[in-house]
């Protein structure tokens, strides 16, 4: 086959292998070793995410003239991969990073780039993404969160929930209502804030089933003042950003998840071929074999269309919304699945906190969730095909 | 400050795929090459002193290598050294510790430094001998086993915690001096992204024994002092017992093992 028909860029290049290699080291070394401490304790990893920032892998979502890598999007997803096997509370900070910037990066202002990327690179500062709402989860449209114009400020008022990393964040990324009676899609304006500031709260952390280091917080807004400079793109524009920021986040979800089950593939491997059961290493067992190499494929497929995603949503494909959804959707299932088999190949061993794959599926569950449903993911590839658009 | 880290490329030792040719010489085709640990923590110490340092205060790195190193020397460069100087050369093949020292003695003389900085040894021959053969050559101060490194530039001196077997020497000489470096300096640091992609750009300049003025003849495996005669691979252990359960199932295992050989 002439080898010019492969297309390019379908292997790593050489900075995307170089740097793989070293977050997987990273992870190795430092991460690995944290994990199962950060779940039993659910205290957010200060330590690694300041060894995040050290290393600028933080800073691999930013334009460079802000101090940033210039990172492509398979970069990033690289780094998250690599962190998430090891530790998918770990992997989740580059990823929500990286998700409450995006509407900086997508429609900010040079102006604003400038005030708040090199911050964000450096690591000094975190910043979240604030959508979800108690009554606007999947439904993101109907927010109920206000931001009533007063002269040169905002003032916001409302509660958001289920925001990661809301309570150790210097920057929050809100949508809030500008307009309630314009059509659906066009109520909801983009406003970055800067933490703390008055009438701003951390109401409630949640005590959640897997990614325990990670704070998921619910945040109140009582009158919050906001200059008008932090409004990121136009009044009513806050759906089409966030729209425009999921397909290009969710695929380090898929990322996160895709280094989930490669975690629990890994540790299953090096259980069935440890363990003896019968006079033989339970891996030589036809049926613990297949699983594994079930497992095995379930993960490479998962990765394989994430790495094919990120590479037509960075070329600025049309089809980037179908794109973001597939890789979230196939991996999120695969994860959960992969893990849920490492499990059992580990038998009653893999059921308790001695290993690492009770925790691995406790974390996996929540990528079948956030950032969209995996139905709301159906449902964007669905309206994709039938050509409905959003 | 101007620190030459003299950087040896090994077989990766995390492989366990290395392998002796015919003559009894390493294969370094069949593994993957990694810095020399312990050069790692010699230019941990390096960086570290250069950071504390005058502005213009730079680490360059020293190795004697197959044309193939460059790609060894990047991480190291990644770490935050500013250049470095591959000596490269097919009369090179088969040196041993005698040739090896000539070379790198030759190309330091062609460097400017304050300190020469070693790894106490390298995990492929694990000879340990070359750096104390440089300092000689080249008349330096030679400061082994070093545990912690204290340069006075005012002064134009060095002091050195040398580890001994009741504690530790302190050491001083005169600047420039060659110190062989052990893990007691401290963890060698990870490269940083940044670190990583700003390495490819930077310069390794190539050197051949023609370079150094040195006679292809003389140097290299066929006027080796020394020779691989035979090798033996070490007669396996007895019977590996691998203690299995929660910490508390296994301590009490590991106890009851011990006990059994009046160990405890």
């Amino acid at each position: 086959m002439d080898s010019s028909a492969v297309a390019p860029g379908y292997r790593l290049t050489e900075d995307q292998g170089l740097l793989r290699e070293a977050v997987r080291v990273l992870a190795d070394e430092r991460v690995a070793p944290r994990a199962a401490e950060i779940d039993r304790t659910a205290e957010f990893p200060e330590d690694l995410r300041q060894l995040l920032a050290a290393q600028d892998i933080l800073a691999l979502p930013f334009p460079e003239q802000h101090g940033g890598l210039g990172g492509d999007l398979l970069s990033v997803c690289l780094a998250v991969e690599q962190l998430s096997r090891a530790c998918a509370t770990t992997g989740l900070i580059l990823a929500a990073h990286e998700l409450g910037a995006l509407p900086i990066v997508l429609a900010g202002t040079p102006r604003q780039q400038a005030r708040w990327i090199p911050r964000l690179a450096s690591g000094e500062w975190l910043i979240c993404f604030a959508l979800t709402e108690a009554e606007a989860g999947s439904d993101v449209a109907a927010a109920r969160t206000r931001a009533v114009r007063d002269g040169d400020v905002y003032r916001i008022t409302g509660s958001k929930r289920f925001i990661t990393h809301g309570s150790v964040s210097n920057l929050v990324t809100v949508f809030a209502v500008t307009d309630p009676e314009a059509p659906r899609h066009r109520r909801l304006s983009c406003f970055v804030v800067e933490l703390p500031t008055p009438g701003f709260a951390v109401t409630r952390l949640e005590h959640k089933m897997g990614l325990r280091g990670s704070p998921t917080a619910e945040l109140a807004f009582d009158a919050v003042s906001v200059p008008v400079d932090n409004r990121i793109g136009a009044e009513g524009d806050g759906f089409e950003i966030a729209m425009r920021t999921f397909e290009r986040s969710r695929p380090a979800i898929a990322a996160q998840a895709v280094g989930i089950a490669q975690g629990a593939l890994e540790a299953a491997v090096a259980y069935a071929a440890d363990r003896r059961q019968f006079g033989q290493r339970i891996g030589d067992l036809q049926m613990v074999g297949a699983m594994l190499a079930d497992m095995d494929a379930a993960t490479e497929s998962a990765r394989q269309l994430l790495y094919k995603a990120c590479a037509e949503i960075e070329a600025g494909s049309p089809d980037a919304g179908r794109w973001s959804a597939m890789c979230k959707l196939v991996a999120g299932d695969a994860a959960m699945r992969v893990t849920t088999d490492a499990v059992q190949v580990l038998g009653g061993y893999g059921y308790i906190d001695d290993f690492p794959v009770e925790r691995m599926m406790r974390d996996a569950k929540i990528t079948q969730i956030y950032e969209g449903t995996q139905q709301i993911q159906r449902l964007v590839i669905a309206r994709a095909l039938l050509g409905k658009g959003g | 400050m101007r620190i030459v880290v003299l950087v040896k490329p090994v077989p990766d030792p995390a492989s366990a795929g290395e392998r002796l040719g015919p003559d009894g010489r390493l294969d370094r085709s069949a593994t993957p090459a990694v810095v020399n640990g312990n050069d790692e923590y010699a230019l941990e110490a390096a960086l570290k002193l250069v950071a504390v340092a005058p502005e213009g205060s730079e680490v360059s790195l020293l190795s004697m290598a197959p044309a193939s190193a460059p790609d060894t020397l990047r991480k190291a460069l990644a770490m935050g050294a500013t250049r470095g100087v591959l000596v490269t050369d097919p009369a090179l093949a088969g040196s041993d510790a005698v040739s090896t020292a000539r070379v790198l003695a030759a190309a330091l003389r062609m460097l400017d430094y304050d300190l020469v900085l070693a790894g106490v040894d390298t995990s492929d021959g694990v000879g340990g001998t070359v750096a104390a053969a440089v300092a000689a050559h080249l008349r330096l101060p030679y400061l082994s086993y070093a545990a912690r490194i204290e340069p006075d530039e005012a002064g134009g001196t060095v002091q050195v915690r040398r580890i001994s077997p009741t504690g530790y020497d302190l050491l001083q000489a005169p600047m420039p001096a060659l110190i062989s470096c052990t893990q007691a300096l401290g963890e060698p640091r990870y490269p940083s992204l940044k670190g990583i992609m700003g390495a490819r750009s930077k310069e390794i300049v190539g050197r051949s024994l023609a370079d150094l003025g040195l006679d292809p003849a003389a140097i290299g495996g066929a006027v080796a002092t020394t020779a691989v005669r035979e090798t033996r691979t070490p007669p396996p252990r007895g019977a590996t017992e691998v203690v299995r359960g929660t910490p508390t199932e296994g301590a009490a295992r590991i106890t009851e093992l011990l006990a059994a050989r009046r160990l405890i």
